[in-house]
């Protein structure tokens, strides 16, 4: 489980740090070629004013979530954070039989690579580890101390 | 309260960690950036920045419209008049798809201090049209039954010649001559002689003549111009460029109008030059179809690809010109080809070379056309160090045995598979096009440029450099010197079609060289 954690953690700060350092990163690309049942909400978010927020905030998100996961603390905020991310993800281009693929790789029925990470996340919020391995040990630890006091 | 050093390595494992992931993506995108930064900084491409337009100051300037059609109509919104029919099906268009901007940018265009005094429309309906959206209180506007009448009322400073082909050149120059101002469609003429006589015309006139180019106002074309000029693609010795429609209306099947008939059309005026025939709708709304009043592809089409690469390049007219073609999938009674293709000859022109001198020179401009078939080819110049992909948008491509790259190629610098340059104006700006056709233009930077970062129409910019240039003096981009460029080089096309030989100029004359046998006006205009 430790493991899990840390991968997907690291796999998140990863992306967000890439997109942090380099400044002409857009996910305008991925939003405007959205296909599916919530395509105009996707398309929405590519208007004029609100297309730096969402760059802005999809790379502050994946760095909140790499850095909870990978350093073990708020681990079940980053865990629901990765998957609302995770969720959107996938209902940009989801993998429907009958909704055009654009825009992604690989082949897919109804399941893909963004929806097992999801549910990976949701097993990281049901089964927290940090009090194991993390920043969260070292404070569990001063907790269960006091409290023993 | 204890830790163990058990405690520490499980509490704080995961900071390392994520030092190790943060450098890594770090490392990498800076030392991305830094290449990329070292390959721009040797490229030293300047963007092109719009160049400023001094303003039109004191009375309106009065213009006249001649020729209300699909193109008279774009022609006066680009000057800010819009019909009320048009301005409701946008609205409707925007109601429907909220990315639809055509009206939100019609609305937001600066004003033109312009007076739309004059409209001279052949049809009723289309004068009539005009007369009843732009006839208000605020602009008089007045109708001509003729371009002379118009010409001659002292009503109007300027007129817009929106009209067929074999129009252009007989108004233009009667306007020129009585000191008003043109602003004329593309071709500029409809065959060799008038082109002779034009040219005489206006440099001769005080006033000033504009050929709609209008993509000559798009900045990336003038960034295009500062790559080839810095030597970035090397020497170019074949330059393709392509139009590929699929859609009657890219094939030119207009609609025809329910009441279209001899009564509200002055027919023997539509006619002009043209060879006498009975009252004809088909070729009264679907003019380009023939030869009579339309240039086919190398006057309509071939012109737009060609100036966009004069403007670039400054190439001039070619030495020579081959072309064949034929009406391979619109048998439909026209008699100008649907298929196209166009070989110019440029056997002096370089663009620069990063090779021993004399090694190279001379170009081949290629043009290939079809209306059976919309698959989209870019417009590429192929350099000897570089690929340059020209629109609305610039990629370049180093070229993997460029002399000028070799170096960077071998370190692995640069990768002739991955652009070492993009230009894209309008990265944050989405587009709604709304047709095949429009999707063809837009693609081609035909239809508008980006100035920081917003659409702009780029006729608007093309009639507001020659509504300037008329009250402040100074240059016009499509003046007179290019516009015969284009009229001949298209013309030369259309010969070589028609005969099925070689045509060649004779820069020294200033004339096509020749041909024993052949009046070369005659040839271009016959019916086969």
């Amino acid at each position: 489980m430790v493991l899990l954690r840390l991968f997907i953690g690291w796999h998140f700060l990863y992306e967000g740090i890439i997109k942090l350092y380099n400044p002409d990163w857009t996910s305008f690309g991925y939003l405007a070629s959205a296909q599916g049942p919530f395509r105009s909400f996707f398309i929405w978010m590519t208007g004029d004013s609100i297309m730096g927020m969402a760059d802005w905030g999809n790379k502050i998100a994946l760095v909140f979530v790499g850095l909870t996961l990978l350093l073990g603390i708020f681990e079940k905020w980053g865990a629901i954070v990765a998957a609302l991310l995770l969720a959107l993800y996938y209902l940009a281009h989801p993998s429907f039989p009958w909704v055009a693929q654009v825009n992604v790789e690989g082949s897919y029925w109804f399941v893909n690579k963004n929806l097992i990470e999801l549910v990976a996340c949701l097993v990281v919020y049901q089964i927290p580890t940090s009090h194991y391995f993390g920043l969260q040990r070292l404070f569990h630890k001063k907790e269960t101390l006091s409290h023993a006091n | 309260m204890k830790f163990t050093r058990r405690d520490a390595l499980k509490g704080l494992g995961g900071i390392p960690l994520m030092g190790a992931v943060w450098w890594a993506g770090a490392a990498s995108s800076v030392a991305k950036k830094k290449e990329r930064s070292a390959i721009l900084e040797q490229l030293n491409i300047q963007p092109s920045l719009p160049s400023a337009v001094p303003g039109i100051g004191g009375e309106p300037i009065r213009v006249g419209v001649i020729g209300f059609g699909i193109r008279g109509e774009q022609l006066c919104r680009a000057l800010g008049f819009a019909t009320e029919e048009w301005k409701e099906k946008m609205r409707m268009a925007a109601k429907e798809d909220p990315k639809h901007t055509a009206l939100s940018d019609f609305e937001s265009q600066d004003k033109l201090n312009v007076h739309l005094a004059g409209i001279c429309d052949i049809f009723d309906y289309r004068a009539n049209k005009a007369l009843k959206s732009f006839n208000t209180p605020d602009n008089k506007m007045e109708r001509f039954r003729t371009h002379q009448e118009m010409i001659r009322s002292g009503k109007v400073d300027a007129v817009v010649i929106a009209t067929p082909d074999h129009w252009h050149a007989p108004m233009a120059i009667d306007a020129l001559e009585n000191d008003i101002h043109v602003y004329v469609e593309k071709p500029m003429t409809h065959n060799v002689s008038e082109t002779y006589r034009l040219r005489d015309v206006a440099m001769n006139s005080k006033a000033v003549l504009q050929v709609g180019h209008q993509h000559r106002q798009t900045l990336s074309f003038q960034t295009a111009k500062d790559i080839v000029h810095k030597g970035t693609i090397g020497h170019v010795s074949l330059i393709q460029t392509n139009t590929n429609r699929n859609d009657d209306n890219g094939a030119w099947m207009y609609e025809i109008h329910p009441d279209a008939s001899p009564q509200t059309i002055d027919w023997d005026m539509f006619l002009g030059s043209a060879p006498k025939i009975p009252f004809n709708k088909n070729h009264f709304f679907r003019w380009r179809k023939w030869w009579a009043y339309g240039s086919g592809l190398s006057g309509d089409l071939l012109s737009h690809d060609y100036d966009r690469l004069n403007c670039v390049l400054n190439m001039g007219i070619p030495n020579s010109v081959m072309t064949s073609g034929g009406i391979y999938t619109h048998r439909d009674g026209r008699n100008v080809p649907d298929v196209l293709q166009v070989n110019m000859e440029y056997p002096n022109f370089s663009t620069g070379s990063s090779q021993p001198k004399g090694k190279e020179k001379g170009m081949t401009f290629v043009y290939s056309a079809t209306l059976g078939n919309g698959f989209s080819r870019p417009t590429i110049l192929m350099g000897h160090d570089g690929t340059l992909e020209l629109g609305n948008e610039l990629t370049i491509w180093p070229d993997g045995r460029s002399t000028r790259y070799a170096d960077m190629i071998e370190s692995g610098k640069m990768n002739p598979e991955v652009p070492i340059y993009q230009y894209n104006p309008g990265a944050s700006t989405p587009d709604g096009v709304a047709s095949a056709t429009s999707q063809y233009f837009a693609d081609k930077g035909l239809m508008w440029t980006y100035i920081n970062g917003a659409r702009v129409d780029s006729t608007f910019l093309h009639l507001r450099e020659w509504l300037s240039t008329t009250r402040n003096g100074g240059k016009v981009s499509c003046g007179v010197k290019e516009g015969f460029e284009e009229a001949i080089s298209s013309h030369m096309a259309g010969l070589s079609y028609k005969l099925g030989r070689r045509i060649e100029w004779d820069p020294e004359q200033g004339k096509l060289k020749p041909i024993e046998g052949i009046d070369f006006d005659e040839a271009l205009l016959a019916s086969l």
